[in-house]
């Protein structure tokens, strides 16, 4: 399989911060690869370092085989869709959409009819002679998806693209974009700090904190098997057990994630002074503290939810306490 | 109840204020059409339009005129490039004395006229420049570049940065993203700019006495008239040109700018 985009050992420093931190990534041909972590993480940055508009302070980056060094953003085959989508506000939605075959020097019926076709892709046909402040926000977010997809890149890169848009229009792009992505079969490159978003919509993970990526993995692994503290907080709110009391448990001494949904309440176990429950839908989650150690349990509907202040036992099946790799 | 309408006295007031100050104009423009030429009388004795010939034939007014649009059109060109170049510099990039810079540029409006004047002077003296058409015109671009700057500058800061990236992104270099982004996007606040540069340098006094050798412009040309007096109501009809000339352009960036609050930097 070919790679599309690969970072050896790359950083980006800007004075005495370490905006990115000595990142390797292989991100393959096609696939659809979710960047995620906080606000400040360097996922934008290495966004940036692909398309072009940051160089590495140390380290190579080569997309599809060739180097990238050196080369300016408007001689990489690659578009982005950026956060506040940019759509030039002087300029109709179908001279918007088609502005990157003007500038390649395609007459203008031929790329008036790609910029059409790339809008009915989008499912907004007809809406070409509009101005970009015409338009709601989930109709500029498409505006900009077809603006960048018309190229054809070799690599599309989504800088937060649902950010700004409300519950129910995200959820219906995120199905959208990754219906997008399997017709078209180009590589997709999408930052996001929303665990969720990242989940269920992408082939492969990688998990930033400062600066560097401390696990790369399909989303079953990020999700059911964090390597590190951090990606089990981060990704799914685990529960993080200390290296004493994971020792104390296995008889293995690093840390150890428990999912919520994992923890029962009953008349076995561990016990644990319950600090108060809220209701979220589809679940109720409880506080607990056991032994001092913060937990979370997600108790299903119907399940009985105890008192504030109540003593209860809590145990899990041992399958689903998942022991970190000690040196990571 | 209480009234959007203002009460009687303060509507009487504001007119009596505009009126105060536009009236002395009509006075000029009565005294372009009176028969008596040495001294202006009140009300004129007679009604004639033959000054208006006689201005026509005057070669000084003409060959003052042309200077004025020559000095105006080049000191405008050369502060719309130098303006422009000024405003992206400071609105688009952080630099080491950005704000000192920008300090720099504005000064020349805030300084009195005659001091922007006495010192260009005493430099093109120093320097052994001898004085010619293009001493005034750098002398008016030295207040021509901030009134393009500081059109520029305000609409530069309107645009979002990652419309200049969107544009790099989708392949345009540089000089493509100014033609087909950054232009369109300032093209109004410069012609805006453009035109007030116009109107200021059409009717500098002050900076011109300074650097101008023996050539006239026409506000100097008329202070002239006006001291030895001959064919008096001619300074009149090239006053009234004059306000035509620099009232139009500054009535057309008036226009330009209203209502363009929302042109660029719409990025949500």
């Amino acid at each position: 399989m070919t790679t599309a985009v690969r970072f050896t050992g790359v950083s980006r420093h800007f004075g005495s911060v370490r905006a990115v931190d000595g990142v390797d990534i292989e991100i393959a041909e096609g696939e659809f690869f979710a960047m995620l972590g906080p606000s400040g993480s360097g996922k934008t940055t290495c966004l940036r370092l692909i398309a072009g508009f940051e160089q590495p302070t140390a380290g190579e980056i080569a997309i599809f085989g060739e180097p990238a060094q050196g080369v300016p953003p408007y001689k990489r085959h690659v578009n982005t869709v950026f956060q506040d989508y940019a759509l030039f506000p002087h300029l109709s939605v179908i001279d918007n959409v088609a502005y990157g075959l003007m500038i390649a020097g395609q007459p203008k019926a031929q790329r008036r009819r790609a910029a059409e076709e790339a809008l009915e892709m989008v499912a907004l046909p007809g809406y070409g002679t509009r101005k970009p402040s015409e338009l709601s926000g989930g109709q500029r977010q498409r505006v900009a998806l077809a603006r960048a997809l018309v190229n054809r890149p070799k690599v599309l890169l989504l800088d937060e693209p649902l950010g700004a848009l409300d519950l129910k229009l995200r959820e219906q792009m995120q199905e959208e974009l990754k219906a997008l992505q399997r017709k078209l079969g180009i590589t997709f490159v999408f930052v996001t700090h929303d665990q969720g978003e990242a989940l269920s919509m992408a082939d492969r993970v990688a998990v930033f904190n400062e600066g560097r990526i401390v696990q790369v993995g399909q989303p079953q692994d990020i999700y059911y098997r964090p390597e590190v503290p951090f990606v089990a907080d981060f990704v799914g709110s685990s529960n993080v057990f200390p290296p004493d009391l994971t020792e104390r448990l296995t008889g293995k001494r690093a840390h150890a994630a428990l999912r919520p949904e994992a923890v029962r309440l009953g008349a076995e176990g561990h016990g644990a002074t319950v600090r108060g429950s809220s209701f979220i839908g589809t679940a109720t989650k409880v506080a607990l503290d056991m032994d001092g150690i913060p937990m979370i349990a997600l108790l299903p509907k119907g399940a009985p939810v105890p008192e504030a202040g109540a003593q209860v036992r809590v145990s899990w099946a041992d399958e689903d306490l998942h022991v970190m790799d000690p040196n990571a | 109840m209480h009234s959007d309408r203002a009460p009687m006295g303060l509507k009487i007031a504001a007119g009596a204020g505009l009126a105060f100050m536009h009236l002395p104009l009509i006075l000029i423009f009565v005294y372009a059409f009176t028969t008596e030429e040495k001294s202006y009388q009140w009300p004129p004795p007679g009604l004639t339009l033959k000054w208006f010939a006689v201005t026509w034939g005057r070669a000084d007014v003409w060959e003052a005129l042309s200077l004025s649009l020559r000095v105006a059109a080049i000191s405008t060109a050369i502060a719309l490039v130098l303006g422009t170049l000024c405003a992206a510099a400071v609105s688009r990039s952080k630099f080491f004395g950005r704000e000192a810079i920008s300090l720099m540029v504005i000064l020349p409006i805030a300084l009195p006229g005659i001091i922007t004047g006495i010192s260009l002077r005493a430099a093109f003296n120093l320097a052994d420049i001898p004085f010619s058409f293009w001493t005034i015109v750098l002398g008016h671009a030295t207040f021509c570049v901030v009134v393009v700057y500081n059109n520029a500058v305000a609409r530069f800061r309107r645009i979002s940065g990652s419309l200049i990236e969107a544009s790099l992104d989708l392949g345009a270099d540089s000089f493509q993203t100014f033609r087909h982004v950054i232009l369109p996007n300032i093209a109004t606040a410069l012609l805006a700019g453009g035109m007030l540069a116009f109107a200021l340098s059409f009717d500098e006094v002050i900076v011109t006495t300074f650097t101008a050798g023996q050539q006239q412009t026409l506000p100097i040309w008329m202070l002239e008239e006006l001291v030895r007096p001959r064919q008096r109501p001619v300074t009149n009809v090239v006053a009234m040109v004059v306000v035509l000339v620099t009232f139009l352009p500054i009535l057309g960036a008036y226009y330009l700018t209203r209502g363009t609050e929302s042109v660029a930097g719409q990025g949500k």
